[in-house]
């Protein structure tokens, strides 16, 4: 579209309104972001300082250098961050993909509640859980080891997988698959040879999600069923820099924004896919 | 075995390890949750069966005004949640230039690990040296450093604002989506007829939405109802219980105490109020797709 059409013309103070509407509430949503920055690069000394200054003025990149030598481990947390993410993402794909296409195609008797019960898993968040999957951990001998933090966390994300991925199936045509069938093939060799590659950015979108959800909500699993070091994820991990007399801050966002990066990269790259997918799943109902 | 019975044998084949799987970590603690509530069960080995003790004991001590308060911060966080969400996402939806930039930079505080974005706020909201406190203070609101977390009063409306700036990315993003799937021709229809830009957000997008935005309020509501990691990080409950909600006397109590009977019970408490929340949820959904046949 070269020439905007007169519906979508504003006047300049439309025009006006919806940017100071947009700056304040961009401002809102990324003010932590940029305190959180301007903290990492001031040297301590002047973060504990009054009055207030918000600009650092001999900021420097030190604290992502001596971050490192304060918690040695940092490094490990941010791998397990990933690895607790990675293994989560591949078992709730696993499962998700047969469910999805079991509530996407085959109408059987009671897919419906079957489906609203799956979706009411949503419903109860881990806290409510915790006491009975504690002592279920125990019993396992799954305590402090990586499984008390990612069998719990693929729990949790397989309801909303299921129903992205059901969406997205919902919407291819029935024909390839019903050609496969006239054509003899079996149940199982259609879903794996025609429909799979069709769903394949609907699975994209949500491995997407789930690695998204599973490394932003590694908390409460961590912080209760863990207490091995070496196991950390690094939400739980960043607490080494909370000292036994000050917090060392400017490290502390440091850290931080180390652990954003990976998952950063993932969002720019494929925000586009995600957003997408996320919208018609939640609105087409 | 007719056609018909060897799909849904297929079917359920494929369900299998999703079923198995929720009824291993999700329907057997549920169930244990319950039978613990009216146990002793704690470090100790033996586990004895005690009726309604622990429900007599909680309601006994300062409960009411836990479920209260508890009450109060989702109805805030929620309310701030939807009306700042919806807004934005008009705004959003305005064709102005850089609004595709203006999208990716709303969902930072939902990309990013959550705990991070609470330790910032964490940081804010130091009195001697946080933000907001030095802002207020060098542009003259304040005349003393205030830590938010320190007191009962700020620090309730402190960990609503830090929920609300979690939550709002996805309401703005599902909000935009609902916009966006209002036909253009009643816009266009309406604008022929000569009708002006808020006339046309009266009559058309806000009645349009409206299914939408009860939809995402449920959501939101169960989501906030559960709200963990937010108040745990800023103030464990504290000062003085001023933040103590359902979800965070229910770990003091079970995973801090070592009490699993008693905290067993608060966390049956919580799941009749979440299925009391999901039994209208699906009434209303219920309304309104039958609305949408008629």
């Amino acid at each position: 579209m070269s020439e905007r059409p007169m519906i979508d013309r504003y006047t300049w103070y439309e025009t006006l309104g919806v940017y100071l509407g947009l700056l304040v509430f961009l401002s809102f949503v990324l003010a932590p972001f940029v305190e959180g920055f301007l903290v990492s690069l001031k040297p301590l000394e002047h973060l504990f300082s009054s009055p207030y200054r918000f600009w650092p003025e001999d900021g420097s990149f030190d604290a992502y250098f001596t971050m490192w030598e304060h918690v040695p481990l940092l490094g490990r947390y941010i791998v397990n961050s990933l690895f607790i993410s990675t293994v989560i993402t591949i078992v709730v794909v696993i499962i998700v993909v047969p469910a999805a296409y079991a509530f996407a195609r085959f109408e059987f008797r009671g897919s419906g509640p079957l489906l609203g019960m799956f979706l009411a898993v949503n419903m109860f968040s881990g806290a409510v859980l915790l006491i009975p999957l504690y002592r279920l951990m125990r019993t396992l001998g799954l305590l402090n080891t990586y499984f008390a933090m990612i069998v719990p966390g693929v729990a949790f994300l397989i309801p909303t997988g299921i129903w992205l991925l059901r969406t997205y199936m919902l919407r291819i045509p029935r024909e390839l698959e019903e050609a496969a069938w006239a054509d003899g093939a079996g149940r199982l060799y259609t879903l794996r040879r025609v429909v799979l590659p069709i769903a394949l950015p609907g699975i994209v979108v949500v491995a997407i999600a789930t690695f998204i959800g599973a490394y932003a909500q590694q908390f409460i699993f961590a912080l209760t069923f863990n207490s091995k070091s070496e196991y950390m994820p690094l939400a739980v991990g960043l607490f080494s820099f909370f000292g036994k007399e000050r917090v060392v801050w400017n490290e502390l966002m440091a850290a931080s924004f180390a652990g954003i990066l990976p998952v950063m990269i993932v969002f720019v790259f494929l925000q586009r896919y995600l957003v997408a997918g996320i919208t018609a799943g939640a609105v087409k109902q | 075995m007719t056609r018909s019975q060897s799909a849904t044998l297929f079917a359920f084949a494929l369900l299998a390890p999703a079923l198995i799987y929720i009824a291993a970590i999700v329907a057997y603690p549920l169930a244990d949750t319950f039978h613990l509530s009216f146990t002793d069960a704690a470090l100790k080995k033996a586990v004895n069966w005690v009726g309604f003790a622990n429900y007599q004991k909680m309601f006994r001590g300062n409960f009411a005004e836990v479920i209260v308060r508890t009450f109060v911060w989702t109805f805030f966080s929620v309310s701030f949640k939807m009306v700042i969400g919806t807004c934005a996402a008009v705004l959003l939806n305005a064709s102005v230039p850089g609004k595709t930039l203006f999208r990716v930079l709303t969902l930072p505080p939902w990309i990013v690990p959550m705990a991070i974005g609470i330790f910032m706020w964490g940081w804010m909201y130091n009195g001697q040296f946080g933000m907001i406190s030095g802002v207020l203070q060098n542009i003259g609101i304040l005349d003393r450093p205030l830590p938010w977390l320190a007191f009962g009063g700020t620090a309730f409306w402190a960990t609503i604002i830090t929920d609300v700036w979690i939550g709002v990315p996805m309401v703005t993003i599902y909000m935009l989506a609902a916009i966006q799937s209002i036909p253009r021709d009643l816009y266009e229809a309406a604008w022929t007829d000569g009708a002006g830009r808020f006339y046309r957000f009266r009559r058309i997008t806000l009645p349009m939405i409206r299914p939408s935005m009860v939809t995402m309020s449920m959501l939101s509501l169960i989501a906030t109802f559960n709200s963990f990691d937010i108040i745990w990080i800023l103030t464990q409950g504290g000062p003085n219980g001023a933040t103590t909600t359902m979800i965070i006397d229910t770990y003091k109590v079970a995973i801090g105490s070592y009490k699993y009977g008693e905290g067993a019970a608060r966390a049956v408490m919580i799941c009749i109020f979440l299925s009391v929340f999901c039994f209208f949820y699906f009434k209303v959904i219920n309304r309104f797709s039958r609305g949408e046949t008629r």
